[in-house]
């Protein structure tokens, strides 16, 4: 279960990753940085998450402090439970083994996390003979079948390229297969297509989607691009400022937004051949804020057209909202003046729940 | 509007860094007022023509027309006299602007020597001016760069490219650092202006969707070369050539209703070298439509509606196949 306040009549198979209340603080020259507060989030088996919100929202710092990847400047509180071990204030050996095993990560640049000096196969091969205690040669077969499930064509004679010989779009491969490499359950990908061209990440977003179907591994994907979301993600957690503002299935979030910030977002966003006819995009003025302290009211107030007094008065918890049948299970938004747009998808009768 | 002089013309631009072939015999023309929008992915060469129009680079061959005027082949003096009728804006502001100059002087620059020289007091009034028709505040004008956000420096950008009023705007992926609220912001901004002032544009962008506020006119760029051109409203509606269905097939769309119903059209990611690039059709080793032909004779343009598409595919009549409806295609993987 994810949090207390959604209604949700039918639990999720098996929870995976649970995080509850987690925030994280940074200590920098200029005073205290609050990136993330309290947030909630779960990961089913085999499910994908999407995180989505616009830059310095908390995104990558939510998912760095899972694996225990941020800076000692960051203080993280909360709970992070994977499979019942708890990640939060876990000693480094056990997240290093945690990191190897069950949670994984891919990022935006792959060149940076790959060795240039060492064939893709050895990196994927290294992997595999530390952490399942492979042969060489054992390992060096098992590369040659995760590059093949990566789509990677000719992968045995791939098997012996280094990484600078590879486009973009082979190495994210690459870096996925060396992830998948120790079966984890969870995947987290920080904007793994960002730096591709359109066409290539069409074939990233495909590998991931077929891991989950096969391997049913849960897919944790933070991006700030709706149209890789509505491609991918079950479910959808909307981040502002740090905050969980809402979360909602993915259809029901692109149907019926609730929060002032979400709809905004999807306002903004251009879609081809959308738009014939209307000549501007809308606009959300301002800027995401870097808060030193968690202030007792809707951090998305200067920004908002339906902002009043309560919204600067006070914080707006996250609370189911109705409207939307069954589909709307599961979905929250902490708004006190909630959005009643419902938006037309196409086709709106192939939703499966409406 | 009709037989105007064309605010640019490209006739066979070809741009070689040594044996890299990024812009290979590429012609077209912008009408005065008109935008037109080259669209490519990363390392079709769409960054370096803006870099030929402006001459930040010398081309190896062919022509580049202002206004009527052949730049190409003019010194560097001469060339000066023509430098205000056109003015480029970056991707990346942060990195275009220079950071120990306050903004004031930034925007302000343009007036501080050449034909368009100002004096001071005048210079800073049509700079407080100009700041606010990119909707900034005056004060902004004594504050630096980097005290400012990515959407902020992005108007900063367009407010110094517009005080010189060029008759051509070359903006080179002007909003893709940008976050999307930003974005649309700055893309209504220079649609805004765009109209009120009439400056012709070159949008340059790897990305179909922020071109459908802008754009009058579209090239697609695939390894140096134009594979297609039409009006806006034609490649939406018609696209004919294989890899602008593709690039339309693989953008996106903000709707999980409408993404997941769309037929997938996946090219392989590996993208051939512009140091040797493909015989025939450079497209065919991704293109999920090639055949014996396409590997021996390089593809004409076939005229479509206003434009064309240069494919072997693309009928006379100006008919096609369309990679989007003949699914399960799939190359190099
Ligand atoms: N090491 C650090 N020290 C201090 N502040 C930090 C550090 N890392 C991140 N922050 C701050 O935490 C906030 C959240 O940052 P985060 O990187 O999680 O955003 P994001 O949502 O991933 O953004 P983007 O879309 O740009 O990747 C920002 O205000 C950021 O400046
Ligand atoms: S709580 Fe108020 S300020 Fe915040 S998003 Fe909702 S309406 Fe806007
Ligand atoms: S000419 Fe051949 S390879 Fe090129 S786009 Fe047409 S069908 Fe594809
Ligand atoms: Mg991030």
């Amino acid at each position: 279960m994810s949090t207390s306040t959604a209604a949700r009549p039918e639990e999720p198979a098996e929870q995976v990753l649970d995080v509850r209340d987690l925030s994280v603080t940074f200590r920098t020259e200029s005073g205290t940085v609050s990136a993330v507060d309290h947030v909630d989030l779960s990961l089913a088996r085999g499910e994908i998450v999407g995180v989505v919100g616009e830059s310095g929202c908390g995104k990558s710092v939510t998912a760095m402090s899972l694996g225990g990847l941020l800076p000692g400047s960051a203080r993280v509180t909360g709970s992070a439970r994977l499979h019942g071990t708890e990640l939060v204030g876990a000693s480094e050996p056990v997240l290093r083994k945690v990191r190897g095993r069950e949670l994984a990560y891919i990022f935006q640049e792959p060149m940076s996390s790959l060795n240039p000096v060492l064939s893709v196969g050895r990196q994927i091969a290294e992997v595999l003979q530390v952490h399942e205690g492979l042969s060489r040669k054992q390992a060096r077969a098992r590369a040659v079948e995760l590059l093949a499930l990566v789509g990677i064509p000719s992968p045995a004679t791939r098997v012996d390229t280094y990484p600078h010989q590879l486009s973009g779009g082979m190495r994210q491969r690459v870096m996925i297969a060396m992830a998948v490499a120790c079966g984890p359950q969870v995947l987290v990908a920080d904007e793994p297509t960002t730096a591709l061209d359109v066409t290539v990440q069409a074939g990233i977003l495909e590998v991931l989607r077929d891991l989950r179907d096969r391997l049913g591994t849960s897919i944790l994907i933070i991006t700030h691009d709706l149209g890789v979301i509505a491609d991918i993600a079950d479910r959808v957690v909307v981040m502002y400022a740090g905050r969980v503002v809402e979360r909602a299935p993915v259809h029901e979030l692109f149907a019926r937004p609730r929060h002032q910030y979400t709809a905004g977002l999807l306002a903004a966003s251009p879609t081809p051949g959308r738009h014939a006819g209307t000549d501007r995009l809308q606009e959300i003025p301002g800027l995401v804020p870097v808060l030193s302290t968690q202030p007792d009211a809707c951090t998305f107030a200067d920004r908002c057209h339906a902002a009043d007094d309560l919204c600067r008065g006070s914080a707006p918890p996250l609370e189911p909202q109705g409207g939307g049948g069954t589909s709307a299970a599961g979905h929250v938004a902490a708004c006190w003046h909630p959005s009643t747009e419902t938006r037309t998808l196409a086709a709106t009768n192939q939703e499966p729940a409406r | 509007m009709t037989d105007q002089t064309p605010a640019l013309e490209l006739e066979d631009l070809t741009m070689h860094y040594g044996p890299v072939r990024a812009v290979d015999g590429v012609s077209f023309a912008i009408r005065p007022g008109q935008v037109t929008a080259l669209v490519g992915e990363s390392g079709s060469g769409k960054s370096t023509v803006g870099r030929c129009v402006v001459r930040l680079v010398e081309p190896t061959a062919g022509t580049v027309r202002i206004a009527g005027t052949d730049i190409t082949h003019l010194s560097r003096r001469v060339l000066r006299k023509h430098r205000d009728d056109v003015s480029i804006v970056f991707q990346d502001p942060a990195g275009s602007l220079d950071p120990r100059m306050l903004v004031g002087d930034v925007v302000g620059e343009p007036l501080r020597i050449g034909a368009r020289r100002l004096p001071r007091k005048e210079r800073d009034r049509r700079v407080a001016e100009e700041l606010g028709r990119v909707g900034l505040r005056p004060a902004v004008a004594r504050r630096y760069p980097h005290e400012l956000s990515g959407g902020q420096r992005q108007r900063v950008s367009i407010a110094r490219a517009l005080i010189s009023s060029p008759t051509l705007l070359i903006a080179d992926e002007p909003t893709s650092a940008l976050d999307v609220s930003v974005q649309a912001a700055v893309l209504n901004l220079l649609a805004d202006l765009q109209r009120d002032i009439g400056f012709a544009c070159l949008f340059i962008t790897h990305d179909l969707s922020a071109v459908e506020y802008l754009a009058d006119e579209i090239a697609v760029m695939y390894l140096g070369q134009l594979v297609e051109m039409g009006s806006r409203e034609r490649i939406f509606a018609r696209p004919r050539h294989p890899y602008t269905q593709a690039l339309l097939a693989a953008a996106p769309v903000a709707d999980p209703v409408e993404q997941r119903s769309r037929t997938r059209v996946l090219l392989g990611d590996d993208l051939p070298s512009a140091l040797d690039p493909p015989s025939g059709c450079r497209f065919r080793t991704r293109c999920p439509l090639a055949f014996d032909r396409c590997a021996t004779e390089v593809p004409p343009p076939i005229p479509v509606g206003d434009g064309y598409a240069a494919c072997h595919l693309v009928r006379p009549d100006g008919t096609g196949p369309d990679v989007r409806v003949s699914s399960g295609h799939e190359v190099g993987a």
